[in-house]
């Protein structure tokens, strides 16, 4: 219903074009039940409906977008829209030829469409408050259709829907010692997030011996695929952009000029074959399948938006406008998780890192925090939960001469976002054993 | 159309306790340049309304940019129908809640003025100054630009409240790249996360001290380049107000907001190691340390009249000569932990619901100008807009970075140095605060990009701050 919306709204916008324009259109929408829980109550429920569009012009290689609101009322819509037109074309006096214009002309329509599988909200939300009586579970679900579109008016049109639940929970112990947890879907299983639940209630117990406080220095470390999220994700902060690496602000300049490596265990692509977000762009480019990022710890190649391959004379490979990942995968090791403290034999047990940041960027020098259950291992045996700790290192180091194994099995972590709208990036990593992370405060 | 939306919404017949709602119009624009190339003009105009019911005890939301009298009936459907479903498993019986009907106006400094937004001549300027930033071949990286927002808001209730609400900002932004050699260093003018940001109109351009900035900011970013890295060890830090508005922010408002204290952020943007019986007795920071809530500040980014549940703003004293007194709660917090407050329950937009945030934080001005904190220092280091920031997740250890440092020694300003940083812990970071700047020293700043809550949400705040001077420091540099 909504793809025939779209359509409909792109044949208004593009019916009303002068003969020497062109237009493009992008759409990102939802209906999404947002439930926020605390204490293992309801804090707060309610439902978002909102669909944007965003109208860029055309004309010779000047150009210029604006980003509305629709309505869902056609008529009212359309209007609007006209109105849009009419104000852009204003705006297009104002600009100068732009030389770094790169326009989709390579025509490629496609359609993914999954129709909704999922029971009322109120039933997911009865199902988890049932699940978690007694716990004191804190989280959010958010869940409903997701849309997203692309149209031009040379023909192309793209369109992707799916209809998905992301319930990311925790359960607290005390303080601050919890068991963090997150899955998504696309089908309600109320038994297995009983089950989930259950073996997160079991992990509390050990948050509940007294905690173990370190002192500042360099340990062993075991990292959950959660944990090495977080450090991956600062590679994504610009690291991975070809512009960010041509303006000399990308983390990765030195494994660009081959003065450092990572190990040769590291392999990091941009896997959209095996990612949520879609194949497509806001600019109607397609990505590619794969795109290598860093093979066997050498650098293999970077993120190119259509506007950075126009400015310095290279190909595009779908990268939308921030160049950044949404299905970022690294390959996985050889250590089989389940035998992960043993390997680490004594040290830390991170199952998650937060809120980090550089140190010093240049260097890939990042700083951050434990958090959740982490433990202080030792013998292959979970001794204590960790007080919190801030570490300072570098990635160059920790995926590098740190960077003792990878596991074997590997982990969707489908991102909980919902900045602006419900994120669709996701990333498949192993866990990673280091044989040492400093700890600085 | 905000009249349209009143009388469509007094329409409805809710047949709830207490229904509201809140529509939200903002009209963004923003002027780019990279290069000496222009960027691709932006624009955006985003409007929608939340419908909130509460009722029997329940409360529900339903946001939706359909504005039609059919829209506004489905989302208080959806809304009654959540408050309906949620009120047996609730953590807060709202029946005993008494939601403000608030009335009147509030247009913030240049809301209703015409703006003289020349888009030609405003890119050139930009093209002006980042022509003027190419000083030397090592510059391989500069930016510029100027955004617009213009906020149209109103705030109705069923039984007859009524709050309309306008503000206009200005945001500039500079950023210069040096490289050589394999060291990059970046310098801004206010921040590379929009720190100049501020209400009002063309005037900004002028307080940021865009005009010029151009030759300045890259003139600075080769001196770091050819500085070396800030030295490690214990010593007296001296914090400008483009780096202690995060530190404000980060160490001060969020452990404050009464939502993480109550538990509601414990799964994403974290909780506080404040508790509720701190506030009245607990020596949050030295006798230095003033610090204020005060939206009556009409330039600082988040000024307004009412918060976004209709809770009437005014300046409040958080925290008074060191002791902390009031947190950063609204009115449902307030309610839920019986503790004063203030008016801070914000949303991001149409689309989220509001919770507990930050506004404009302030730090109080002291007495000393800037030459005698510098006077009163031995050996330490200046630093200088924020530029990274990281902290645990009770928001007690930090360790923030910024882009530019002043070593000190024997009461006077030396050489540049690059990479400064330091580290610490809230609680007892700010006992350590030695003197305070007076009002000359003063800069008003704040962030667009506040991230909290789920569903996720950035707000915008402000920060006024003077200068600051801390002893004992553990104070860092670049490098492994």
């Amino acid at each position: 219903m909504m793809r025939q919306y779209f359509e409909a709204v792109a044949e208004a916008v593009f019916a009303a074009l002068d003969e020497a324009e062109q237009a493009t259109l992008w759409l990102s929408g939802e209906q999404s039940d947002f439930i926020r829980f605390n204490h293992g109550k309801v804090r707060q429920a309610g439902q978002v409906k909102q669909c944007y569009l965003t109208v860029q012009l055309v004309l010779g290689n000047k150009h210029v977008a604006q980003t509305v609101t629709l309505s869902h009322v056609l008529d009212e819509d359309q209007h609007m829209l006209l109105g849009v037109l009419a104000d852009l074309r204003d705006a297009l006096g104002d600009v100068a030829d732009d030389p770094y214009l790169l326009l989709n002309t390579a025509l490629q329509s496609t359609q993914r469409s999954e129709a909704s599988r999922l029971p009322p909200a109120e039933q997911m939300v009865a199902d988890i408050v049932a699940a978690a009586a007694g716990a004191d579970l804190v989280g959010i679900l958010a869940a409903g259709p997701v849309y997203m579109g692309f149209a031009n008016s040379l023909g192309q049109r793209n369109w992707h829907e799916t209809a998905s639940w992301n319930f990311d929970w925790s359960l607290y112990s005390h303080g601050d010692k919890a068991v963090k947890r997150g899955s998504a879907g696309t089908e309600w299983d109320a038994a297995a997030l009983q089950t989930a639940m259950a073996e997160a209630r079991a992990q509390l117990a050990l948050l509940a011996r007294p905690a173990k406080t370190l002192a500042p220095g360099s340990y062993r470390a075991y990292l959950t695929p959660a944990a090495v999220g977080e450090l991956v994700s600062m590679l994504n902060w610009g690291g991975f952009s070809e512009r960010e690496m041509r303006s000399k602000r990308s983390s990765l300049l030195k494994l660009q000029a081959g003065e450092v490596s990572f190990s040769p265990m590291l392999s990091l692509s941009e896997n959209t074959a095996a990612g949520l977000a879609p194949a497509f762009q806001a600019e109607g480019f397609i990505k590619p399948a794969e795109v290598a990022l860093v093979r066997e710890g050498k650098y293999a190649g970077s993120l190119v938006s259509p506007r950075t391959a126009r400015e310095f004379d290279l190909p595009s490979n779908g990268a939308g406008a921030g160049e950044g990942s949404e299905a970022l995968d690294m390959a996985a090791g050889d250590l089989p998780m389940a035998e992960a403290l043993k390997a680490l034999g004594s040290g830390l047990y991170v199952s998650n890192l937060w809120y980090l940041n550089w140190s010093d960027r240049a260097a890939a020098r990042i700083t951050g925090m434990t958090r959740f259950a982490c433990f202080w291992v030792e013998d292959g045996q979970i001794v204590a939960p960790l007080n919190v700790m801030r570490f300072d290192d570098s990635l160059f180091r920790l995926l590098g001469s740190e960077l003792e194994a990878l596991t074997a099995e590997r982990e969707l972590l489908v991102d909980a976002g919902s900045y602006g709208g419900r994120s669709s990036t996701s990333q498949r990593l192993p866990g990673a054993l280091l044989r040492s992370l400093n700890l600085v405060l | 159309m905000h009249e349209l939306i009143e009388a469509r919404f007094r329409a409805l017949n809710p047949g709830v306790d207490f229904c509201s709602l809140r529509y939200v119009e903002e009209a963004r624009e923003t002027l780019a340049v990279r290069q000496g190339v222009a960027e691709p003009l932006a624009r955006s105009l985003d409007r929608g309304a939340m419908i909130t019911v509460l009722h029997r005890g329940g409360y529900g939301y339903a946001a939706t940019s359909d504005l039609s009298s059919a829209g506004l009936q489905a989302a208080l459907e959806r809304a009654r129908q959540w408050a309906e479903a949620s009120r047996s498993q609730a953590v807060f019986d709202f029946s005993g809640y008494e939601p403000a009907r608030p009335s009147g106006r509030y247009i913030g400094p240049g809301a209703e003025q015409p703006l003289d937004w020349q888009r030609r001549e405003l890119t050139e300027l930009l093209l002006a100054e980042d022509a003027a930033s190419q000083i030397d071949a090592r510059i391989v990286d500069r930016a510029a630009s100027l955004g617009r927002l213009d906020v149209h808001q109103l705030y109705i209730t069923h039984d007859g409240g009524s709050v309309e609400q306008r503000f206009r900002a200005l945001i500039p932004s500079l950023v210069v790249t040096a490289y050589a050699d394999g060291v990059a260093q970046t310098r801004s003018l206010g921040g590379q996360y929009n720190g100049y940001c501020r209400q009002g109109g063309m005037e900004i351009l002028a307080q940021a001290g865009l005009a010029g900035a151009g030759q300045r900011v890259a003139e600075e970013a080769l001196q770091l380049l050819a500085a070396p890295n800030c030295p490690s060890g214990s010593m007296d830090l001296l914090l400008m107000p483009s780096q202690m508005m995060l530190q404000i922010h980060e160490s001060i408002g969020h452990p404050l907001e009464l939502d993480r204290i109550l538990g509601d952020e414990r799964n994403y943007a974290g909780t506080s190691f404040v508790t509720p019986e701190m506030f009245g007795s607990y020596q949050y920071g030295s006798e230095h340390l003033n610090v204020t809530y005060d939206p009556q500040r009409s330039n600082e980014f988040a000024a307004y009249g009412w918060d976004d549940d209709g809770t009437p703003a005014e300046k409040v004293w958080l925290i008074k000569q060191g002791l902390l007194k009031v947190p950063l709660g609204g009115a449902i917090s307030q309610a839920r932990a019986s503790l004063p407050g203030v008016a801070n329950s914000r949303a991001c937009n149409w689309n989220r619901a509001p919770i507990d945030r930050m506004a404009n934080l302030n730090i109080e001005p002291g007495d000393q100008s800037l030459a005698q904190l510098i006077a009163g220092v031995e050996r330490g280091v200046l630093m200088d807009t924020n530029v990274s920031w990281s902290i645990d997740d009770s928001r007690n250890k930090f360790q923030f970075g910024c882009e530019y440092g002043r070593l000190i020694e024997n009461g006077e300003l030396k050489g540049v140095v690059k990479n400064p940083g330091y580290r610490g812990i809230s609680a007892t970071f700010w006992r350590a605060l030695k003197a305070v700047g007076d009002e000359s020293t003063l800069d008003v700043m704040g962030t667009p990009f506040c991230g909290k809550g789920e569903p996720n949400q950035v707000v915008r705040v402000g920060h006024a701050s003077p200068a600051c001077l801390f002893g004992a420091v553990d104070v860092f540099g670049g490098e492994a």
